[in-house]
């Protein structure tokens, strides 16, 4: 799974980064999402799909 | 033609009126009768909900809204009818672009490592509440000692505005969300703190803090209306969302001893019972309101350019398919994803502020008072029915 982030659609809610702050975190300019990871590690690809649907944006993709 | 309408009036004091969760079960979109006698949109399930929220065809803009309330009438009447516009900086009831603009100015200060960075000053203020509670001896009210100060603390900190001059924006804070308010009095309120935060812009201007106003000022990119609309939604978001949300949720683990075992016992509960007591609590129960810019299909409903929908948040967080048996309250239940918050680019932009702030005052609240008890019976506690945001009016209680 590859997670794909678009920061023109990202409002900085800040869901992602609260759900994994392993592979989501959020820019210190304008909050919006910043890919640690953009493919997450097996373990963590559950909560990098919940972070996609939680996002309140549709900024987040899974692909 | 439809008979429903929306009211506010509930049953119980943690439910959504019955009126509208029976609804619910029909399917997700209702036809309603607003207040003006427009034949809107009532919302009531979840998916439909999400859908509404995330859809850019509906507008946020007030004076394209029909209202959903016969006690607001006369105020959103004010707003379609004469000259109106959305003060410069009020971005919250704009759409894309204007709102991108200013959404994005303002994120980098709300992020969830900010809001972490936050913490220690946020504990330190909740703590010197509880010093003053303890004290002072109880019975206490709550609200005025605990759930409204700890927000209102934080946020004027955050602003830069001068908490000693709160009184300059309390009151009329109060008259902006009560339902019962005259459209003249509302409009007057709005007035007056957009005078005292226009002053506070200038002063800043001159005497410049370490304070996201005066950071704001200095990123050189607002005009003084502008960052006085924003400084106008900041701060009345700040207080009474964040206050009734701990007001209400101390009510409800008070009169549900089960869960507040739960969380006395497993303090790793907290951030858990944070977002189930926003969800199943729901302080928003008037609106959000949205207008349809064009046709569009939701749920198999045709909803036709101009005509208004209105979101019904506490049924909607309960709704049976997206979190079973959500009539009741479990600190354990997963209840992330709930519309507590809102969805779309709207979605609350101080959350992670309000997290933090609900995650320390509820466990320091429970660890300070471990014997804290309602000190009048449980049907005395004042609702807030009459109010924009749903809570108590006061919460007395003692330990």
């Amino acid at each position: 799974m590859k997670i794909e982030a678009d920061t023109n659609v990202c409002i900085g809610a800040g869901m992602c980064a609260l759900t994994v702050p392993e592979v989501f975190d959020q820019s210190e300019e304008d909050g919006t999402v910043v890919l640690l990871q953009p493919v997450p590690p097996a373990e963590l690809e559950e909560g990098a799909r919940r972070a996609v649907t939680l996002c309140p944006s549709g900024a987040l993709k899974a692909v | 033609m439809t008979d429903l309408t929306l009211t506010t009036r509930r049953e119980r004091p943690f439910d959504p009126p019955e009126t509208y969760a029976r609804l619910r079960e029909r399917g997700d979109v209702h036809r309603m009768r607003y207040a003006d006698g427009h034949e809107g949109w009532l919302v009531t399930g979840y998916a439909a909900a999400r859908a509404v929220l995330a859809d850019q065809r509906f507008s946020n803009r007030p004076e394209l809204a029909h209202p959903p309330l016969a006690a607001r009438a006369d105020l959103a009447e004010e707003i379609r009818s004469q000259e109106f516009e959305v003060p410069p900086g009020f971005f919250l009831r704009t759409d894309a672009p204007e709102h991108t603009r200013y959404r994005k100015l303002l994120t980098g200060q709300f992020t969830v490592r900010r809001m972490k960075q936050l913490e220690a000053r946020i504990e330190e203020i909740t703590e010197a509440r509880l010093d003053e509670m303890e004290a002072s001896g109880g019975p206490v009210d709550l609200v005025d000692a605990f759930a409204l100060p700890i927000p209102s603390l934080v946020i004027c900190e955050l602003l830069g505005v001068p908490y000693e001059e709160r009184a300059a924006f309390q009151e009329d804070t109060k008259i902006l969300v009560s339902l019962d308010a005259r459209a003249s009095d509302a409009l007057a309120a709005i007035g007056r703190v957009f005078t005292y935060l226009y002053g506070l812009v200038s002063r800043k201007r001159e005497h410049p803090g370490e304070d996201l106003l005066s950071g704001l000022i200095e990123g050189g990119e607002l005009t003084d209306d502008e960052l006085t609309g924003v400084a106008f939604l900041l701060l009345v978001a700040g207080h009474e969302t964040t206050a009734n949300m701990l007001g209400l949720g101390t009510y409800a683990l008070l009169a549900d001893p089960a869960q507040l075992t739960a969380l006395r016992d497993d303090p790793s509960l907290i951030g858990n019972a944070v977002e189930e007591l926003m969800r199943h609590l729901t302080i928003i129960h008037v609106g959000p309101v949205r207008t349809a810019l064009e046709d569009v299909e939701i749920d198999g409903h045709l909803i036709r350019k101009g005509e208004s929908v209105t979101l019904h948040l506490p049924v909607i967080n309960r709704d049976p398919s997206r979190f079973p048996g959500g009539d009741r309250l479990d600190v354990t239940r997963p209840a992330t994803g709930h519309l507590g918050f809102g969805h779309g680019i709207h979605q609350c932009l101080g959350q992670q502020l309000a997290r933090a702030e609900m995650r320390i005052g509820f466990a320091a609240l429970l660890r300070r008072f471990p014997g804290l008890r309602l000190a009048v019976p449980a049907d005395e506690v004042p609702l807030r029915a009459d109010m924009a945001i749903y809570g108590v009016h006061r919460l007395p209680v003692t330990w």
